[in-house]
């Protein structure tokens, strides 16, 4: 094994792996469930180390850039091409890496608990085989630098999620869920489309970095750009077009919910790279970040206001996980808003973006893990009723105290992670406007409000006599929640380790459009 | 002027589309006017690849060697597979919808409220 072959390769690693894991699980399940389980595993970690290889190179030596089918990786421009990169190529830079080493934490920690979750399930071998295709479809989003290739791997991130959610054919509900999911995500594909066709018309170009060093802001550009933000935003949940995050993530096995979580940040992502790299400075950016802004605010407060009067313990998070997009939107759009101003930049509107990009990775953690324990709930009851649990607290100690955590590090209670990106989002954003901070910690109140209301309803009482039998889940899920928890407490006990590892390269990246352009195309930046 | 007829073609196939999507209650006519959506996106993109004059880019026997790159063609190429498994997929969770609710009419099924 030559380690500077995987390092080079480690783009089209990333992807080829967790796919050819897919199309190899159904065979391999012949094998039987024990040796197929392994092979997701094995799988998912080699994914992960290579998400970690690349992010380091990415840390080290700048954004990575590689070319499919060139001689060698760094061959952007054909001698024959007239300076118009024809291949697909893919950038990543520090934000690519940063969502890609997160997304492949997250899937593994998920592969790991559905080891146990979904062993009473039949039909694992699709289930494993498209948890893997969602894992290409997420992981392609973020790495890829060509818009059409983008296309694809939001078709697929689409497909394998709306599938999932429909995973319990048996139950009719869950494939409604899924319907609506699948509708709503292929409009959105085709509305994605429909704006690199305008792009394509104009700039002759696919490449992220060739249209963003032609662009011109033009009338059709400001059309493509509409229907770019509303698919993408619409995919990652946010209000006004949220209405379908209920559904799917309190359908879809608590498992996939969480990887659920991962994918709409993927499109999160898609609408940041649009913005910041695809038209940049270019467009009108103090209104584009205001409409985030206002997208974020209203997500934070519908959603919160919306969870409070649930039931059923997983669309009460589903609402939640909208609220919480609300912060990320926030924290963007104020770096978005006076992207053009160097020295209020400084001030305020990096620390900002830094906020809200940490609070991306925070998000993924701790509502992942709200969501695996709500499911460990499941697996041991078989009821998501918030009216019908309670007293858990005496048999299931440690999902307890993994949900505790995960409650606490929605509300923005230190010392764990969300309280660290949101002070940083409170901070900044009280400095460019004092209401939108105080908003956005009247809505981290109400979160601790429902979230008590959670705790008290599932864990706190009397053993009830239905719930004499249950015991603690089985030890992968708990490995499963475990690694999802270790992290929340690390993240919020070392914050100022993470920003700058991780977060200020990625934020940097973000801004830096010039340099994106430049790692592609060449030259000065 | 001629030049934009079919730009115009694919922008009223897809406003179509979305009407019978929004109007519509029955879901197999929702599929279809998703479909319609996908015929106008590939009728756009295949559009935007017209080059007056242009010739295919096959080597034997051209006439000239001014080809036109088919990008698009194979961008459209691609979005039809892609079209084919989405509505095998939707029409597949129809089918699981109608077997279990009855019916496929979005109004009487919503059991997802809230």
């Amino acid at each position: 094994m030559n380690a500077d072959l995987i390092i080079q390769n480690a783009p089209a690693l990333l992807l080829a792996i967790p796919m050819l894991g897919a199309f190899t699980t159904p065979l391999i399940g012949k094998a039987g469930a024990a040796v197929r389980n392994l092979w997701v595993l094995l799988v998912m970690a080699a994914t992960a180390v290579v998400a970690f290889l690349l992010a380091g190179e990415v840390l080290t030596a700048g954004t990575v850039i590689y070319t499919f089918g060139a001689s060698a990786p760094g061959l952007t421009l054909p001698l024959d091409s007239g300076g118009i990169p024809i291949r697909i190529i893919f950038t990543v830079d520090a934000m690519s890496a940063f969502m890609a080493v997160f997304a492949s934490i997250v899937g593994f920690a998920v592969m790991l608990y559905s080891i146990t979750s979904q062993s009473r399930n039949s039909g694992q071998d699709g289930y494993y085989a498209l948890l893997q295709l969602l894992m290409v479809g997420i992981l392609g989003m973020v790495t890829t630098g060509d818009m059409f290739n983008f296309f694809v791997f939001l078709e697929i991130n689409s497909l394998a999620g709306a599938a999932l959610v429909a995973y319990r054919v048996d139950r009719g509900v869950a494939v409604e869920a899924g319907l609506k999911y699948a509708i709503l995500s292929t409009l959105g594909g085709l509305l994605v489309l429909f704006a690199i066709a305008l792009l394509y018309g104009q700039y002759d170009a696919l490449n992220i970095a060739m249209i963003a060093s032609r662009m011109q802001f033009s009338f059709l550009d400001k059309i493509a750009l509409v229907m770019l933000f509303i698919a993408l935003a619409m995919k990652s949940g946010a209000v006004p077009m949220h209405f379908w995050t209920p559904d799917a993530y309190s359908m879809a096995p608590s498992s996939i919910t969480a990887i659920l979580v991962v994918a709409s940040q993927a499109s999160l992502y898609g609408v940041f790279r649009i913005a910041f790299t695809l038209y940049g400075l270019t467009l009108d950016y103090a209104t584009i970040g205001w409409i985030i802004i206002i997208l974020g605010v209203l997500s934070m407060f519908v959603g919160v206001t919306m969870a409070i009067p649930q039931k059923d313990v997983k669309r009460l998070m589903a609402y939640h996980a909208v609220s919480q997009t609300g912060y990320m939107l926030l924290g963007v759009g104020v770096g978005l808003a006076v992207l053009g101003s160097p020295e209020l930049m400084e001030q305020y509107g990096q620390v900002a973006m830094e906020g809200g990009i940490f609070h991306i990775i925070n998000h993924a953690m701790y509502k992942g893990l709200l969501f695996l324990t709500a499911g460990a709930i499941f697996y041991q009851t078989g009821t998501r009723n918030l009216n019908k649990l309670g007293g858990l607290g005496h048999s299931m100690k440690l999902t307890m105290i993994f949900f505790i955590i995960g409650a606490l590090a929605i509300a923005g209670i230190p010392p764990f992670n969300g309280f660290a990106s949101k002070l940083m989002i409170y901070e900044s954003v009280f400095l460019f406007n004092p209401i939108l901070a105080i908003i956005a910690m009247v809505v981290s109140i109400l979160t601790l409000a429902s979230f008590v209301k959670v705790f008290h309803s599932i864990f706190m009482g009397p053993r009830l006599p239905e719930y004499g039998e249950v015991r603690e889940v089985p030890l992968p899920m708990l490995v499963g929640m475990g690694i999802l928890a270790l992290l929340v407490v690390l993240f919020g006990v070392f914050p100022q380790q993470v920003v700058d590892i991780l977060i200020t390269p990625a934020t940097t990246a973000l801004i830096d459009q010039g340099g994106y352009i430049a790692s592609v195309l060449g030259g000065a930046s | 002027v001629y030049y934009n007829l079919p730009f115009i073609a694919a922008g009223l196939i897809i406003v179509l589309g979305i009407i019978a999507m929004l109007t519509r209650r029955n879901l197999i006519k929702m599929i279809m006017g998703l479909s319609l959506v996908e015929a106008g996106v590939n009728l756009l993109l295949v559009a935007t690849g017209y080059r007056a004059g242009g010739i295919a880019p096959i080597f034997t026997n051209a006439p000239s060697d001014l080809m036109v790159m088919p990008t698009v063609q194979a961008m459209t190429l691609t979005n039809i597979v892609i079209g084919i498994a989405t509505t095998a997929l939707l029409l597949s969770f129809v089918m699981v919808v109608y077997r279990t609710y009855g019916t496929a009419d979005a109004g009487e099924m919503r059991k997802l409220r809230g």
